[in-house]
């Protein structure tokens, strides 16, 4: 393996892994969604997959 | 008015995040970019693949976001609503029919590439594609048919399955018998493995699947479509997103594991993995000069970030007003990057070298081939082999469910929405359409002439006019300032402005560009085909058929949409969210 082919390998993984790790750190360390609006508004759900279970 | 049915919403937002990566996550991760790369200068294709990345993947990604959510929370989760509340024309909602088409009829053929990934890990699971070559000499005496279908039944008949071969392709029949008997263990190897996967998915005769040995396999196909409809019939959050939370850790656990066990290999035939590595990673500088280089590159972003499936438009649609759509966008590609780049581009070329050479090079050239033919071939050489081969295919499995379950949630949303089905209605309408498909390529399966029609006409060109025109949708008809505007709401990171520009201006051009030079390399010899084979002929009337189906239904909805006068309250809430910001 060539020294060019070394430093695009590393420099390629470590760049994905940098993204990577910073978009699930600001992701994991927000705030829990509220609670309420995990269901959304009552009056617009259809219920269409109620037998789905 | 009415508001319609916004019928589901995601659970969480790393659920959301998942099932977007889970849907773009699949074999291209790691079979084509490894191939690919290899192909098109190693170290070389990674630049033209950033570039493309950073231009066309994630600024479409996000573009395809915001217009998801934008129709989501205007009352509309299939695209031809979401179409046509961004573009307020009647004839909107049928280039919305392209979202619906793409993942239909993709499915149709990814589910039996499914099938055949989880028939592999089975067939690694009871030792039928591991080489047995003392019971193969064994039988050799006593008639290789006495054997059990498998590896060491076609291995054992190498020399026999190459004179035919080669008598088949007009060679002396004297000659053909000298040839086998020099044939090496490689090339027995090789012609073992290939005869498997011929004979598997019955790649030599239409119809094989259905009435072959193999036929048992149809039982894996079945659970498989059935497992799909499973998914979706529990709907968005407790189907497809609590799948893709326990799916992709586990592909990622798998996917290290057999990683770990590919870089610790030790040296083979006077070749180590650092070379391996070098044959996927060394950069071929002269290649950079070449179109075909990026092209290639540009194509594999785009489909592996599953830019223009209609799919990620129809996901985000069931988010709610204030959630995030930037980051989320952002974390989903960077997910399926790391599976490609981390992790594909180090298992599957270098392995491949690994053991057999530079002939891993001829394997790279086409998907299935490296997939399901040079690394059986791997893994059969390697301690271990039958244990990391299972792990290795049933990690392709789940790749491939988390994409196909993808596919058919756009069309359940149009159904549902469009004719106030509900989801058993819809899920057996669906089950009964895409069946009737998958069942068409099963049957069409010599040479896989079918299967490589609809991915090629639907899964590719089909692909470059959804993509053109979601770009266009976003950057001149809701435009920059509304686009900016509505991809910010609830952002957690902000888009830099001229994302936006490259949005209106560079996306656009440089995606006519890459489908110009895709047409020019690809349509001759695909339009030859049509014309000499039946089975390719009978693909695009099949395909002709299912357009024509689906812009009779869209048609339908429309009028429906009309009467109960969906679109009616939509000026009034552009006019109260503009307020809002």
């Amino acid at each position: 393996m060539t020294t060019a082919g070394w430093i695009i390998m590393t420099l390629s993984i470590a760049s994905v892994l940098t993204l990577v790790t910073y978009c699930i750190w600001r992701v994991l360390s927000l705030p829990p969604v509220d609670v309420e609006s995990l269901h959304g508004p009552a009056g617009i759900d259809t219920k269409d997959t109620e037998d789905a279970d | 008015m009415s508001m319609g049915p916004v019928k589901e919403k995601w659970g969480s937002r790393i659920g959301v995040i998942l099932a977007v990566a889970g849907s773009a996550v699949g074999l291209g991760n790691f079979l084509r970019f490894p191939g690919n790369a290899a192909q098109n200068g190693g170290g070389a294709f990674m630049l033209p693949y950033f570039i493309s990345l950073l231009i066309l993947g994630i600024p479409l990604c996000w573009a395809e976001w915001t217009m998801g959510r934008y129709g989501g929370t205007r009352g509309f989760n299939s695209a031809p609503g979401i179409y046509t509340v961004i573009w307020r024309n009647r004839l909107a909602k049928y280039f919305g029919g392209m979202a619906l088409l793409i993942p239909l009829i993709i499915y149709m053929y990814y589910v039996l590439i499914e099938a055949w990934c989880l028939g592999y890990a089975v067939n690694y699971f009871t030792g039928g594609l591991m080489i047995d070559e003392e019971r193969a000499a064994a039988a050799q005496s006593a008639g290789a048919g006495e054997l059990d279908w498998g590896a060491t039944r076609f291995y054992a008949q190498a020399a026999e399955t190459h004179i035919d071969s080669r008598v088949e392709q007009g060679a002396d029949p004297a000659t053909a018998q000298a040839e086998a008997a020099a044939l090496s263990e490689d090339d027995r190897r090789s012609i073992a493995y290939r005869t498997f996967f011929s004979r598997f998915v019955g790649s030599h005769q239409d119809g094989f699947a259905l009435g072959g040995e193999t036929r048992g396999w149809l039982v894996v196909l079945a659970g498989v479509f059935l497992m799909n409809f499973y998914l979706i019939y529990r709907g968005v959050s407790k189907g497809i997103e609590m799948f893709c939370k326990i799916a992709m850790p586990g592909m990622a656990l798998l996917a290290i594991i057999v990683l770990i066990r590919v870089l610790t290999l030790p040296p083979t035939n006077g070749r180590t993995v650092v070379d391996g590595l070098g044959f996927m990673w060394d950069p071929a500088g002269d290649k950079l000069k070449d179109p075909q280089t990026w092209l290639a590159a540009a194509s594999q972003v785009f489909f592996t970030l599953s830019v223009g499936f209609g799919i990620i438009v129809n996901y985000a649609s069931y988010l709610r007003e204030k959630d995030d759509v930037v980051l989320s966008g952002l974390t989903s590609s960077s997910v399926n990057e790391f599976f490609e780049v981390c992790l594909g581009g180090l298992i599957t070329v270098p392995a491949a070298f690994l053991f057999l050479g530079l002939a891993a090079g001829q394997f790279a050239e086409s998907t299935f081939q490296l997939g399901f033919i040079a690394l059986p071939n791997v893994f059969e050489r390697m301690w271990g082999g039958q244990v990391f081969g299972f792990l290795w295919f049933f990690m392709l499995f789940l790749a491939a469910i988390t994409s196909s379950v993808s596919m058919l949630q756009p069309v359940i949303a149009f159904l549902e929405e469009g004719f106030g089905l509900k989801r058993h209605a819809s899920a057996a309408m669906l089950g009964l359409l895409t069946a009737l498909g998958c069942g068409f390529v099963l049957y069409f399966s010599k040479g896989l002439v079918a299967l490589d029609t609809f991915d090629f006409w639907v899964g590719s060109v089909m692909i470059f006019f959804l993509a053109m025109t979601q770009a266009i949708l976003y950057g001149w008809v809701l435009g920059i300032d509304r686009g900016e505007r509505e991809a910010h709401r609830g952002a957690h990171i902000r888009i830099p402005r001229f994302v936006q520009y490259m949005l209106k201006y560079v996306v656009p051009v440089y995606l006519l560009a890459i489908f110009v030079l895709f047409c020019y390399f690809n349509l001759p010899g695909y339009a030859k085909t049509i014309a000499d084979n039946p089975a390719a002929l009978s693909s695009i009337l099949f395909i002709g058929v299912i357009v024509a189906f689906l812009m009779l239904m869209i048609h339908i909805a429309g009028r429906r949409w009309k009467r109960e006068r969906r679109f009616e309250h939509l000026d009034k809430m552009d006019q109260q969210s503009g307020e809002a910001t």
